[in-house]
């Protein structure tokens, strides 16, 4: 029973809230020698895994320290390029840490108004007739859960697949927004919700989902 | 419970296959404008799913759901992509994709040597998956 993230997507698709909750970290750190058995795709931004999974370091991951200093983009704290240092034999043996990326602020605004067009091409494409959009999406590690009200707001939750009452959880995040956020007369529409009582009394939400169960909310 | 209609795109996203049982609404568009608007969807789902996910991902996006149907996706590895609209109530469709890949797919298209990656013309593959489809227990 866990719930990895809640987001509020306003009404022309700009992410409003955001809050992460119980993201697992992956990392894994191990001692390499020369030549490294794993294929490396050295980006400005950062370097990632782009073959060669072992070790729960996987596909994708990104390189976030060498021999314990981090990592940042392509060059380290102290200021040397990754690549030169990995593709010199005389630095090895090396300990290289990498993780799974963890978003960005601007990764999760970019995805919130990624979801706004799908929600809509899904009604779209519907089969039948009057189709809301999407309501449930399934992947093998999470499901998301998303409510829309009538005038236009998304409430999105990321829960793992087993998790159940997600609606009822999901219309609770609404009664607070409509009790914290839009009764706070420093609130503007649309804009981002900065209130304190609100993240209290969802973060109080979520406590007491994880002690007592979601059918006693 | 019903199958309304099934899309099969390969890795490059032409569509390949496109059978309609149960449709009683129509996108409005034309079949390839629709087929590419299905495939972009699916395409951004896809990218939206890896990164959202909390932890690394196998099989990535399954299904989505609306309160009147739900789509059910399913890639093979070479980048073969199944897509089948049902009703909301309809389980394990992921294991009748599978079926229908191997029993159907592969059986009359795969192993026809006259097939060149093209959309499919064969109507013995066309009447072997309207068979296949019709008799499955989600039809009914």
């Amino acid at each position: 029973m866990v719930i990895y993230g809640v987001y509020i997507v306003s009404k022309s698709g700009g992410l409003i809230f955001n809050h992460d909750h119980n993201i697992p970290k992956v990392e894994n750190e191990r001692v390499f020698s020369y030549p490294i058995d794993l294929t490396l795709d050295y980006d400005p931004k950062r370097v990632s895994v782009a073959f060669g999974q072992k070790d729960g370091i996987n596909v994708g991951h990104v390189l976030i320290a060498i021999n314990g200093i981090p990592v940042n983009g392509s060059t380290t704290d102290e200021g040397k390029d990754v690549k030169e240092l990995i593709e010199n034999e005389q630095n090895f043996p090396l300990t290289l840490k990498f993780s799974r990326p963890k978003m960005t602020t601007n990764e999760k605004i970019f995805l919130a108004s990624m979801f706004y067009p799908l929600f809509a091409i899904a009604s779209q494409l519907s089969p039948v007739p009057k189709s809301s959009g999407i309501e449930v999406l399934e992947a093998d590690t999470f499901k998301l859960h998303c409510f829309q009200t009538l005038t236009g707001v998304k409430f999105m939750t990321v829960a793992e697949t087993t998790q159940t009452g997600m609606d009822v959880f999901l219309r609770k995040i609404y009664e607070l927004y409509a009790d914290y956020v839009l009764k706070n007369p420093f609130y503007s529409l649309e804009m981002p919700i900065r209130c304190e009582l609100f993240d209290a009394n969802l973060q109080g939400l979520l406590e007491q989902i994880e002690k007592t169960g979601i059918t006693n909310i | 419970m019903t199958i309304h209609n099934l899309y099969i795109f390969d890795k490059y996203g032409t569509l390949l296959h496109y059978g309609e049982w149960n449709r009683i609404k129509q996108s409005g568009i034309t079949k390839e404008e629709e087929a590419k608007l299905m495939y972009g969807m699916l395409f951004s789902i896809k990218s939206f799913v890896n990164k959202i996910s909390p932890t690394d991902s196998k099989e990535g996006f399954l299904y989505y759901k609306t309160n009147k149907y739900a789509l059910h996706y399913y890639e093979t590895p070479s980048g073969l992509r199944f897509v089948i609209n049902t009703d909301t109530a309809s389980t394990s469709v992921k294991e009748f994709l599978q079926q229908y890949y191997s029993k159907v797919w592969v059986e009359y298209v795969v192993k026809n040597p006259l097939w060149n990656g093209a959309p499919v013309t064969s109507d013995l593959f066309k009447q072997k998956s309207d068979e296949f489809i019709k008799q499955s227990v989600m039809f009914a």
